[in-house]
């Protein structure tokens, strides 16, 4: 294996990639682990980035862009993520809209908060009934892969992904004592 | 910004329209491939009634959501007019929408609202319309200055070419009877989308 030092972040990675496929609409409700990909994508004239009041209306927004020609991604946290099945189910899926979704992983190594730990719980089973194609990010060295990879497969059969961010990568929230 | 005088102040001072009627006053003046993305229940179905354009897009669940696509096609295509029809108990759904397209100042989306005060898909029963919520005022706090009730027909008609002329974002109230509608959209997604992409070039 390459034993060089990273010389970027995973989320300096993500921003890359998604500008290697073209992906700029960049819509998300905030989540501390996911500043510095927001700051990233607002600090980029490429990327049009906005928040949003509710991770509905976020798929919503890159659903009617796609079909208008733009690509993009949705940003948010995992009880985010729970607000999104109906959509999902309902326009994602059905309508063959190649969503692209970003979850940070709440609710798992070190949660602090119960209400984080249980909703999370319900993300990949939701995902799995949905038979929505979802990968983990655990280690810098597979990011590039997996969104590379996940954004090309989405595209070319038109059907929604999700890219989970591991604490193992990201460090996740840790307990403020 | 040219805005009409002649707009009642709110929901109980406008007319009560016809919801098939309204919709083919506005698809009669789309006269340059404007997109129309339809709601879910009835306006969706007199949207389908009016006539199948290759620009117009019908959604089938998802309540709530035609706005956000509407403004995710108005993002991706900033030279088209990009039409949103939603209900009233949808738009009560995903009222942050409309601060979200006040905030993006979108220029070429106007959002149309049928308010009859009921989910009338599933037996009458009251919205929130139907007990003081004023679906303009609502917009304009989001910051929609450009939202109005249509008071009748030819306010609506006035609207809908402002909408279509000028700057938006435009948000147009439209009180509607309990009229049963016309048709009943063909629940094809793949084939909607796929068409709805032609409609707009992108395929």
């Amino acid at each position: 294996m390459d034993e060089e030092a990273p010389d970027r972040a995973w989320h300096q990675i993500v921003r890359d990639v998604l500008q290697r496929h073209a992906v700029s609409l960049v819509v998300y409700v905030p989540d501390n682990v996911l500043r510095p990909l927001i700051e990233a994508v607002h600090a980029d004239p490429f990327f049009t980035a906005f928040a949003v009041a509710r991770e509905e209306e976020g798929l919503g927004i890159l659903s009617g862009a796609w079909m208008g020609g733009t690509r993009g991604i949705l940003l948010m946290q995992t009880s985010g993520f729970a607000t999104l099945p109906n959509v999902i189910a309902s326009l994602a899926v059905p309508f063959q809209i190649p969503v692209l979704m970003i979850v940070s992983e709440r609710g798992t190594l070190g949660e602090f908060n119960i209400g984080q730990a249980l909703v999370a719980r319900t993300m990949r089973p939701v995902l799995a009934a949905l038979a929505v194609e979802h990968h983990t990010m655990t280690r810098l060295d597979e990011v590039e892969f997996i969104i590379d990879r996940g954004i090309t497969q989405a595209v070319a059969t038109q059907a929604p992904c999700c890219f989970i961010l591991s604490p193992l990568l990201t460090g996740g929230k840790v307990f403020a004592a | 910004m040219a805005f009409p005088a002649n707009h009642p102040t709110g929901r109980a001072q406008a007319k009560v329209l016809n919801r098939f009627d309204v919709t083919q006053r506005l698809v009669a003046r789309l006269k340059h491939d404007e997109a129309v993305v339809g709601g879910i229940g009835y306006t969706n179905f007199d949207l389908w009634g009016s006539g199948q354009r290759a620009q117009n897009f019908y959604m089938l669940g998802s309540m709530g959501l035609a706005v956000p696509i509407a403004l995710g096609v108005a993002l991706a295509q900033p030279r088209r007019r990009v039409f949103a029809l939603e209900g009233d108990g949808s738009i009560l759904m995903q009222l942050g929408s409309l601060a979200t397209v006040a905030a993006r100042a979108q220029k070429n989306l106007a959002i149309v609202i049928m308010d009859n005060g009921t989910y009338q898909i599933t037996g009458g029963q009251q919205t929130l319309t139907e007990q003081g919520a004023d679906i303009v005022a609502i917009a304009r706090g989001a910051g929609l200055a450009q939202s109005a009730w249509a008071a009748d027909e030819a306010a609506f008609e006035e609207l809908a070419d402002l909408a279509l002329r000028e700057d938006g974002p435009w948000l147009i109230g439209c009180r509607i009877d309990r009229d049963k509608p016309k048709q009943t959209t063909e629940r094809d997604p793949a084939r909607i989308r796929d068409q709805f992409m032609r409609g707009l070039g992108v395929k």
